[in-house]
């Protein structure tokens, strides 16, 4: 996608989100886009360090609970407005991720999979125990009266996890196409030739879960406005990190555009789902459609494409 | 606060629990410690294995232990099953690592949201005569419930611990495990071996389910904190060395009793994983390792 193509497109999407404030009332549409648009982010993020680098997270909810709560600690604390949350959110899921890069010296693949669970887990008893934030029986958030120029608080969000949402969609492009993204994809291939080659893989592995840990950690800052309600259950929910894993592995993990793809198709698909069906149903369908997928296409929609497009006659 | 006779009850609660947790762990150390197949869904069969000792035992009143004891050879076929397709899919393809582990994140997740989806998040207990009873020796509390799960994990890990080593499957087992192109070369099929061995990683489970719930109630999503648990343990006793998994077992099981009764039950989820993470960092070949 050339580069003029691409910002028009982001462009026209986020003006499109704007002009929809301004024509849709009902809160149902914007409380579907915005759990979506959080997949997308959540997605993205994922991938940066999965898809572009080869190492499986587990722990996505651990990153997105970290943004939570330091919404949840710094509003109780300071009072902060939400862009100061969402960056110093982004900021705390981003040394949390240098820590997790820092772990990829001496763990790999499985071992380093199952360590990222461990520290989800670990978080969390520390959230749990944290009786400032609510501890186990969580916290109440106020949705604040102010909400700029917009009829309702939550077409408010709605239009700020858009703009994050597409910032990580720009910085995730950059990334892989640029001579870093390169990089990443040769410590993914073969980590120790890409060592000897000259690549700086410590280096680029830490770029790698920092940026992974700020996007999650950023996808997690405006949760407790959007529940109103935290505790470890919602916020450290297994649904968030196996969402986050299913939706580059549907779209395809290698190409930016695969989370992208796999995020809307299955948050499009598990928003009709809660309303058609059930809500048990829509957590169902993704532990089906991961599996199915990763068992039939484990190259995603995108691999799917290219197999088509290679294999049509000229 | 500080007692003798609460930390030799402390102890004895960690040994008793410790033992238990061999039953959940010994299954990954066949699938996981030997064959390389990182079945994080494990902990998922052990809970499949817990509702279904609760069905037979609230319908027909059968005891936890037997309905574990019926159950296996079930969960034994299932295991084959579920290696078949593990096999075709990623195995054959060499794309086990990101592709396999995903898979076996998704099944778990099925596995765990199908329960809810049948039973709810109630939590469920089954019903025997020797749950309630405490023996006690001194100041000493042997609760039933913890020791009978105790004595059939010892039992299990000694069968398939005589089994691993004595039997010519078992020893084809560890062959696969130690080197497959050269058991491949002797005219053996390590695919049908390592067939056999996830299934008996899974029948295993439907053992430790039975008795999961016979030390307390169980709901679907408990089996996520058995994930940490049953990886530190294998990882700790050495990757697949079954005395080694046993041992760590019940450190594992000391260690968590003592911090519960010293500092707080909320606590004891994040030791599993503490034990794993420091395990991992300082000695990753585990306490038995083959190095």
């Amino acid at each position: 996608m050339k580069s003029t193509v691409f910002w028009g497109a982001l462009a026209t999407i986020f003006a499109a989100g704007l002009a929809l404030t301004g024509v849709v009332q009902n809160e149902y549409y914007y409380n579907a886009l915005y759990l979506i648009l959080q997949g997308t982010l959540m997605a993205v993020a994922w991938n940066v360090l999965g898809g572009f680098t080869g190492y499986v997270n587990f722990g996505s909810a651990g990153f997105f609970a970290l943004g939570a709560y330091t919404t949840v600690a710094l509003n109780k604390a300071l009072g902060l407005p939400l862009p100061l949350l969402i960056l110093v959110a982004g900021v705390v899921g981003g040394l949390v991720g240098v820590g997790l890069g820092y772990l990829t010296l001496r763990l790999k693949g499985v071992y380093f999979a199952i360590a990222t669970l461990a520290m989800s887990i670990v978080i969390e008893t520390l959230v749990v125990n944290w009786s400032y934030v609510g501890g186990a029986k969580g916290s109440y958030m106020l949705t604040p009266d102010t909400h700029l120029w917009f009829d309702s608080y939550i077409q408010m969000l709605f239009v700020v996890m858009l703009l994050l949402t597409l910032a990580a969609v720009a910085i995730s492009r950059m990334l892989n196409s640029s001579r870093l993204g390169r990089g990443l994809s040769a410590i993914r291939d073969d980590e120790v030739a890409a060592e000897c080659a000259g690549v700086p893989t410590l280096r680029l592995k830490l770029v790698s879960t920092s940026v992974m840990g700020a996007m999650m950690g950023v996808a997690g800052a405006p949760f407790p406005y959007f529940v109103t309600f935290v505790d470890p259950l919602s916020a450290f929910n297994l649904f968030i990190a196996v969402n986050a894993i299913a939706m580059p592995m549907i779209g395809g993990t290698a190409h930016w555009i695969g989370p992208v793809i796999g995020a809307l198709l299955l948050g499009t698909t598990q928003e009709i789902v809660k309303v058609t069906i059930s809500s048990e149903m829509n957590v169902l369908i993704v532990g089906v459609m991961l599996v199915a997928f990763i068992t039939l296409a484990p190259q995603g929609i995108v691999g799917l494409a290219r197999k088509l497009r290679r294999g049509r006659p000229k | 606060m500080f007692s003798a006779d609460l930390l030799a009850n402390a102890v004895v609660a960690g040994v008793l629990l410790g033992g238990f947790y061999a039953a959940v762990a010994i299954g990954l150390a066949i699938v996981f410690g030997q064959l390389d197949i990182v079945n994080i869904a494990h902990p998922a069969f052990v809970i499949v294995g817990a509702f279904t000792a609760y069905i037979l035992n609230s319908r027909f009143g059968f005891d936890p232990v037997l309905v574990g004891l019926l159950a296996a050879p079930v969960f034994f076929i299932a295991g084959v099953l579920l290696y078949r397709i593990y096999f075709i899919a990623f195995e054959r393809t060499g794309q086990e690592s990101l592709s396999g582990l995903a898979f076996f994140f998704g099944v778990m997740f099925i596995i765990e949201v199908s329960l809810i989806m049948a039973y709810g998040v109630d939590y469920r207990l089954v019903q025997a005569d020797y749950i309630g009873r405490v023996w006690s020796i001194g100041f000493v509390d042997f609760p039933l419930r913890m020791l009978v799960p105790f004595s059939v994990s010892a039992l299990l890990t000694a069968g398939i611990y005589l089994y691993l080593s004595r039997t010519f499957l078992g020893s084809a087992i560890q062959a696969v495990a130690q080197d497959r192109l050269a058991l491949q070369l002797m005219g053996a099929d390590p695919v049908r071996i390592k067939q056999w061995a996830f299934g008996l990683g899974i029948a295993t489970a439907a053992i430790a389910g039975s008795l999961l719930i016979i030390i307390g109630p169980v709901e679907p999503s408990v089996g996520r904190q058995y994930i940490g648990r049953a990886f530190a343990i294998v990882v700790l006793g050495g990757m697949g060395s079954i005395p080694g998994m046993f041992i760590a077992a019940l450190i594992l099981g000391i260690v968590e009793s003592m911090v519960s009764t010293f500092a707080g039950p909320s606590w004891s989820p994040a030791v599993a994983f503490g034990v794993l993470a420091l395990t991992l960092a300082l000695r990753p070949a585990g306490l038995f390792g083959r190095t």
